[in-house]
């Protein structure tokens, strides 16, 4: 009896050590990510760098204002939602609801492998032929702009959404939908008052990480989004997210100067955003969860 | 037994010939701007097959780092994208250091517009204003009726640099400017748009773009070499004292043939 008990705290153990490994070096990174973006705290002010309107770091005297960039990443991400998000859910009925099962085998690994398409390729893609596409069709002044990002950065995360949406719906019990249909509701009735709402905390979980991944995409909107430090007006103004400014300066910016602490700043301002949207999920999901109850 | 000990001896005797030989290669250690750097790379590259027994290793911390580091000794080569300034020579000499520059090639850099785009010539000051923002539509400058869609690099490139230096007189440029962060980017950006002017390295021209003359010189290898053409500038090798041994031949082989030939390589204009 003892013995059993001791060969079973082995795994135990080796999985605990593993995942507090796992835990240490996230806060190691995150460490690192602070240490690093508060000597920029010292030169400029919080408020200058949050709300300040000029990016002109390598100029002599410097100025780090980010909220255009602030601005450039949530737009595009805002977007990218606004045009992925609606379609990967219904996607993601389709596939888990509707779909005769022939076309879901087909579907859902077809789904699953456009999320590994390399962002550079789609970047790549933006460039080559949308950006000229848009010039000509859109009457924008530039190709490379907001709705060329998101356009791209949408079709990167309906995969990822589509895939977890459809799990979370496909592990809705069948008794659910019997019930449903036994008290006389239509399909439609079915899925959307009975099956989607179950669904939901799952649906938005999905919808979170596809909105995160979005936040951090980096290739697609250094390709495809202008690159301009400006608040966007329209869906076809140039923008450059946060993301896109520490990896076009970064490889050439001094170590330990100002302009380095400024964008390793601007990366923890991007662990803050996603934290922050992951606080706010929670709360939804907690406040939906008690006003079904 | 006598086997074993035989064999640690030759095993002793040929590691200890291994790491002598390691130990007594010459090494080259050149540092400095990033913009040098694919020629001192590729010429480090060629120059390592021509002499295997010497180690060139090249790291590139921009300019001020590699002149600063050719002071302080711990470089035998320097890159730079510029001259040597008054400051660093006045440093130099406290130390009883004197830099001697090697101009190894030169960097042009040309104004691009869509290959439909009618106009053909700019100034200086029509350039500066374009990316000041203060020119904003074709016409102003004998073009179509169309709005100036102006691309530039990202500010820490030494192609921005030259541009900020030679046509914005270090002016700001202005934020509707859209930033791409290559030169092939830039290509690939102004081949797309009819409103859109950019710049790129003289060796990255094709035909999706069009050049553009610079206050009516066109820009090319003989103006750049000449001095004719403004928006140029010599990229330079610093040594510490007139070279000898490793340093001197490194220096002959990138002004040599096979070494100019990278140069041209590189997409940047040979001195000679």
């Amino acid at each position: 009896m003892g013995n059993t008990l001791r060969g079973d705290k082995a795994p135990q153990r080796i999985i605990q050590t593993i995942s507090i490994i796992g835990v240490a070096i996230m806060l190691f990174i995150l460490f690192f990510l602070v240490k690093e973006s508060i000597p920029i705290l010292k030169e400029v002010s919080i408020f200058q760098l949050l709300f300040g309107m000029e990016w002109y770091p390598t100029y002599d005297p410097p100025d780090y204002g980010m909220f255009p960039l602030i601005v450039g990443s949530l737009s595009v991400t805002l977007a990218a939602s606004i045009l992925a998000v609606p379609l990967s859910i219904m996607l993601a009925v389709f596939i888990s609801e509707i779909c005769p099962r022939k076309l879901k085998e087909l579907l859902k690994p077809v789904i699953e492998i456009l999320g590994f398409f390399p962002s550079v390729v789609l970047g790549f893609i933006g460039m080559v032929v949308l950006a000229p596409w848009m010039i000509q069709h859109l009457e924008a002044y530039s190709g490379l702009n907001l709705l060329n990002a998101a356009f791209l950065m949408g079709i990167m995360i309906i995969p990822t959404v589509t895939s977890l949406a459809e799990d979370s719906l496909a592990s809705i019990p069948k008794d659910l939908r019997d019930a449903s249909y036994a008290l006389g509701a239509t399909r439609l009735e079915t899925i959307t008052k009975v099956v989607l709402p179950a669904a939901l905390p799952g649906i938005l979980q999905a919808v979170l990480l596809g909105v995160m991944r979005a936040i951090g995409e980096t290739m697609v909107v250094l390709m495809a989004a202008g690159g301009a430090a400006i608040i966007p007006l329209s869906l076809t103004d140039p923008v450059r997210p946060l993301t896109s400014t520490i990896a076009s300066e970064m490889g050439e910016t001094p170590v330990g100067s100002i302009h380095y602490h400024a964008l390793f700043f601007a990366g923890l301002l991007l662990l803050l955003l996603t934290l922050g949207l992951n606080l706010l999920a929670m709360f939804i999901e907690r406040r939906a969860r008690r006003l079904r109850a | 037994m006598k086997k074993f000990v035989a064999f640690l001896a030759i095993f002793t005797l040929t590691l200890i010939g291994v790491l002598g030989g390691v130990a007594f290669a010459d090494e080259l250690v050149i540092n400095g701007s990033t913009t040098v750097l694919p020629i001192g790379q590729a010429a480090a590259e060629k120059f390592m097959e021509a002499y295997p027994d010497i180690t060139v290793s090249v790291s590139g911390g921009g300019s001020g780092n590699g002149i600063k580091a050719l002071i302080d000794g711990t470089t035998d080569i320097a890159m730079s994208s510029r001259f040597i300034k008054d400051k660093e020579v006045a440093m130099a000499v406290e130390k009883g250091r004197y830099p001697v520059p090697f101009a190894v090639a030169v960097d042009a850099l040309l104004p691009v517009v869509h290959p439909s785009n009618p106009v053909k010539d700019l100034t200086i000051e029509q350039l500066r204003n374009i990316y000041l923002g203060k020119i904003k539509n074709w016409k102003e400058v004998g073009g179509p009726d169309k709005r100036i869609v102006a691309v530039t690099r990202d500010t820490s490139s030494g192609t921005f640099e030259v541009w900020e230096e030679k046509v914005m007189d270090k002016k700001r440029i202005s934020p509707r400017a859209l930033v791409v962060a290559s030169n092939g980017a830039m290509v690939q950006t102004v081949a797309g748009n009819p409103a859109a002017i950019g710049y790129i390295g003289i060796g990255y021209l094709n035909d999706s773009v069009k050049a553009i003359a610079v206050g009516g010189i066109e820009g090319t290898p003989k103006t750049a070499l000449d001095g004719s053409y403004p928006i140029s500038r010599y990229l330079f090798m610093f040594t510490q004292g007139w070279p000898t041994g490793t340093a001197l031949k490194f220096i002959n082989f990138v002004l040599s043939d096979a070494g100019q030939e990278i140069v041209a390589s590189t997409g940047f204009i040979p001195v000679r």
